[in-house]
Parts: C-alpha cells; structure tokens; sequence
C-alpha cells in the first residue's frame, strides 16, 4: 500500500519537475515571474490533445508538435512583448504577464470552453512488486523525465545552453564576451514553453484539463522552485518529487483536500528558513 | 501663495469633496450609488497598499489576505451577535496582528521571494477558509446578518461607511507622508543598507508599515462582508484583488498621497464600461488594461507629463 502511494507520488512529481522547470529557467535567465506559465501549461496540453484525437496522430507525435508549437509561441512572445521589460523592477514584469495571462487565459475559455478534456489512451497497466501502474502514465512519466535530463544534458553541452548559463552568471559580461541575450532570452523563454507543453501533454493522461486549471499548475510550479531552488534544473526535479511524494502522503495523513495547503505551507517555510532552496546556491533578486 | 492660505485652501477643498461625496450619496440611484461604493473600496484598499506598495517600494500581493480575514473576523464577530461598528473594529484589530506576525516571517526576503511568499500567503489563507469548515462554514461560504432598514437606507450607509474608510486611510497616507516615519519608508525603498546606516531601525519600520496597511485593508474587507451580507472563500480571497489594487495604483502614480485615488477612480470607471459591453471578455480586457499601463504609463497618470517617461533605465533593449 505504502509502495502504491510512493510510486504515485513519483508518477506525479516527475510530471510536476518538467511542469517547473521551464517556469524556473526562465526566472533564473530572465530574471522574471511567468504568470503564463500555467495557460501555457493548459495550452500545451490542448494541443497534444486535439493532434491525437481530432487528426489521429500517435500521442508521442502529438505532444511533439505540442512542444513545438509552444516555443515558437514562447519565443514570439518574448521577443515582442516580454522583452521590453526584462531589466524593469520586478514589479512591472510580474504585473505584465499576469495582464498577459488574464487575456491569454480568457482567449483560451472562448476558445476551449471550460469543459474538461483529458487524453484517453488505453495500453493497459502493469503489476511490479504489488503496485498497479497504467502504463499510459508511465509513458507520461518517461517523457516528462526524459524532457527534463536532455534540458539539463543540452545547457551544459550545446553551444546555445552555455550561452543561456553565461546570460543566467552575468548578462552584462555575457554582452561584452559577443553572445546576443536578447537571441538567448528569446530561446530561454521558447524552452520555457515548450517544457510546460510537455507537462501538459503528460498531465492530460492523467487529469482532465481545462483552461480553469491555469492558476493550479501556476501554483505548483511556485512551490516546486522554491522548493528545489529558483533557477536551478536538478531543483526543480527534486523538488517536483519531493512535492509529489509530499502530495501523496499529505493526502493520507490529513485528507486529499489539504494537499494544496501542504505544499504551500511548506513553501513558506522553505522560504523563511533557507529561501536559497534544498539544492539551490545562490537566489537571484 | 503663503503657507496659512495654501493650508487654508486646503482645508476648504477637503470640505467641499466630502460635501460632494454625501450629496452624491443622497442623491444617487442605485446603480450609481453601489458603484460610488465600489470605488470608495478600491480607493481605500490602494490607500492601504501603497504604504507598503509605494512608500516602502516592497511588491506585496498581500492584500486579498488582509481583505479576506477581514471580511472573516468581521462577518464571524457579527454573527456572534456583535454589533456592526465592533464587528470592524475586531477586523482592524486582527487585521493588525495577523500583518505583524507575518510582516515578521515575510519581510526578511525580498524582491521575487517577498512577493511569491505574500501570494502564497493568500492561496494558503483561501484553502484554510474553503476547508476549516466548523468555523468558516467551508467553501459554502457564511451569510451575515442584513442591517435594518429599507435597501436605500442600507445602501447609504455603506457608501457612507466605505467613504470614511477612505477619508481614514487618506489622512493616515498624508500624515505619513510628511512624518519622519515615512522618511524612514523612503529611505528603505531607496537602499535598506543605507537606511540601517543613518540609524534608522529598518525592521521595524518594515513591520509598521505592513501593520498599517494590513489594518486599513482588514477593516475594509469587514466593511464589504457587512454589506454584501454573504461571503466565500473564493470570493474574498481572491487573487484578482492582490493584482488589481497594485494595478490601480500604478495607474494612478505609487508612492504619491493623490495617485492610488486617481489611479482606483479611472480604473474602476474603465472596469464598469468593460463590464457593461463585453461580459464575457471581462478578464481579457482587464489583461489589455494593465498591459496598457505598464507599457505606456508605468509611472501613473499623475507623471504623465513629466521628464523622464521609459520604461527600462539603463539600455538594454
């Protein structure tokens, strides 16, 4: 019983990793709070989930094109309106993409309806060692991780990765050693997307998503940086995992409806006692 | 003109716009009457985060916290039997140890964290009222006991009650406009390190200030659970407000005695002709009036006329 509870809150909080760690990327790089992160989340997901069952497309494929679209649409979105306010107080970013988000997200309900979609795939499920697990999820889990290892393998071993983790140290020097941050900025905020796509894809085997559940994932990707660190990629996995498993036994010793004000309350203790998070070095301000 | 004369004139002024404000109050129709009421809220809540918001420069997104625990400790006094002006009087009181227990745990960090850590605040806050059910009545929200006299009457008086909160918070934001009180919040919004220097006590500074606010928009979210006479959980701890009121503010001019009532008055009249055209556009429109003020007058509509106008100080476009 307690192994069925372990691997669900693993299942989740891998989901909840790649969820966040586009959301702390673009905070390490960018310097900002994406308010969009969660309609970009629901954004995603819908994509994936009108490509396999509108067009018929194979899920992997659909969650494909999903990741694609979304960093085109992070990437534009960076250029022409993010960018303008990228060295302004915190202030005025954060209030711009929560307007963002409210005109985003509204676009999204006309569009979508509020109705509750999710990604029926039926592979059947797997027993190992007494815990039943669907394999469609594992499958979600799988791509979640493996989304979340390349990100990590790519900004420490592809041209443009070092240049994100130059413009993360230091822009200025970064300016000054020839790499365009703005190009940078733009690609970062692209990566953003697209993990919070593939979060989305995932979590539409998992839960039914509608557009209403925009400021839910907003939430869990708050908690899961402060957690693990903000700005920091391995942070991010543990502390996606850690709020999965907390999740999972959260709901068993207090009740499922508490589960929310777990995280959040932890968060606020991680916050006070080591605002740096349990793998982070340094917070940014 | 000579100090007496401008106080003089002053004064006159202040007593011609309060006599305004109740003749509007006596004389309006409904509509115009709930609407003069929702404004006198708005104002009265910017007043409040401008202390913080303004003055001190901290990012809080707080207020839907304080607002909401106010309409609870206001709403739960009256329907113990408290009459009215105690069941405010409670709310403000709450309002003000709630804001310097956490003022003490939130005002350590800064920037980004401050401000995460104060909208955690409100979705922690939310979900404790949506699941403490013996005591909050759970997501199906309380109602609170309908004040005596014909709707007009009730009406009036609420419109009145939200206008005092005003006049309250606009004489606390003058007052500590010109102390050295808020001296001491300049300086902390300019360098905190600097203002530790010249032997200013930076926290508890800090924590005033937070207490100030957390009062005025406590005891304004009594006032509203007394007139709406029925909350819930999503209703008054609703992030929304946390966004909105800084909005207002900056569209007015933040950190200025006059702006957060300039910037709540053309705010509100633009949400009620939203409101009235594009029901269902509603929150898209909000979205294209902050996105609207940040890029085009970020530093309210008070400054639009002076010197420097851009946005992003040094030049990294």
């Amino acid at each position: 019983m307690i192994a069925q509870y372990i691997a669900n809150g693993l299942l989740i909080g891998s989901l909840y990793a790649c969820l966040a760690v586009g959301f702390s990327l673009i905070y390490g790089v960018l310097n900002i709070i994406n308010v969009m992160h969660g309609s970009f989340v629901v954004l995603g997901a819908y994509v994936t989930i009108y490509c396999t069952q509108m067009l018929g497309l194979s899920p992997i494929i659909s969650a494909l094109i999903g990741c694609a679209v979304m960093f085109a649409f992070g990437y534009l979105v960076q250029r022409t309106l993010i960018n303008q306010v990228v060295t302004a107080p915190i202030f005025i970013s954060f209030t711009l993409t929560f307007g963002l988000d409210l005109l985003l997200n509204n676009a999204m309900i006309q569009a979508f309806t509020a109705t509750p979609r999710s990604l029926i795939l039926d592979y059947g499920s797997v027993v190992v060692a007494g815990v039943t697990l669907s394999v469609a999820r594992l499958g979600a889990m799988v791509l979640a991780l493996v989304l979340t290892g390349l990100l990590y393998w790519l900004l420490r071993h592809s041209q443009m990765g070092r240049a994100i983790i130059a413009v993360r140290m230091d822009h200025h020097a970064a300016r000054l050693l020839g790499i365009r941050v703005e190009r940078v900025y733009a690609v970062t905020f692209g990566i953003g997307a697209l993990m919070a796509a593939a979060a989305g894809g995932a979590m539409a085997v998992v839960f039914p998503i509608t557009p209403l559940l925009s400021g839910v994932f907003l939430g869990k990707a708050f908690v899961i940086c402060v957690l693990g660190g903000l700005g920091s990629v391995p942070g991010a996995l543990v502390g996606g995992l850690a709020l999965g498993l907390l999740e999972s036994f959260g709901a068993i010793a207090f009740g499922p409806q508490w589960s929310t004000t777990v995280g959040f309350a932890l968060m606020i203790i991680v916050l006070v006692v080591r605002p740096s998070g349990l793998v982070g070095r340094r917070g940014f301000e | 003109m000579t100090a007496p004369s401008s106080t003089l004139l002053r004064g006159v002024s202040v007593l011609i716009v309060c006599g305004a404000v109740i003749a509007f109050g006596f004389s309006a129709n409904n509509y115009l009457l709930q609407a003069g009421t929702t404004l006198a809220m708005s104002a009265a809540l910017c007043l409040a985060w401008n202390v913080v918001g303004g003055f001190m420069g901290y990012p809080s997104f707080a207020t839907a916290a304080f607002f909401g625990l106010g309409a609870y400790v206001g709403g739960l006094t009256q329907d113990a039997g408290a009459p009215v002006f105690l069941a405010w009087a409670a709310a403000a009181f709450g309002g003000a140890v709630f804001a310097a227990l956490l003022g003490s745990v939130l005002l350590g960090l800064r920037g980004h964290y401050f401000a995460i850590g104060t909208i955690a605040v409100v979705e922690v806050m939310r979900e404790i009222a949506n699941n403490w059910e013996a005591v909050t009545g759970g997501a199906v929200g309380i109602n609170i006991p309908i004040l005596p006299g014909t709707p007009n009457e009730v009406g009036i008086f609420f419109y009145l009650a939200m206008w005092a909160m005003v006049a309250i918070a606009f004489a606390i934001t003058a007052l500590i406009a010109r102390s050295k009180f808020g001296f001491a919040l300049r300086c902390v919004r300019q360098n905190e390190s600097a203002a530790r220097m010249v032997g200013i006590n930076v926290f508890a500074t800090k924590v005033a200030a937070f207490v100030i606010s957390g009062l005025m928009m406590s005891a304004t979210g009594a006032v509203y659970a007394s007139m709406v006479a029925f909350i819930e959980p999503k209703d008054v701890f609703n992030v929304l407000l946390s966004i909105e009121v800084p909005v207002m503010v900056m569209l007015g001019g933040a950190g200025t005695i006059a702006g957060p009532l300039a910037g709540s008055a053309l705010y509100v009249m633009l949400r009620e002709l939203v409101w009235v055209n594009f029901i269902n556009f509603h929150s898209a429109i909000l979205g294209i009036i902050i996105i609207a003020v940040i890029y085009f007058i970020p530093r309210g509509v008070l400054r639009i006329f002076s010197r420097r106008r851009r946005l992003v100080p040094d030049g990294a476009k």
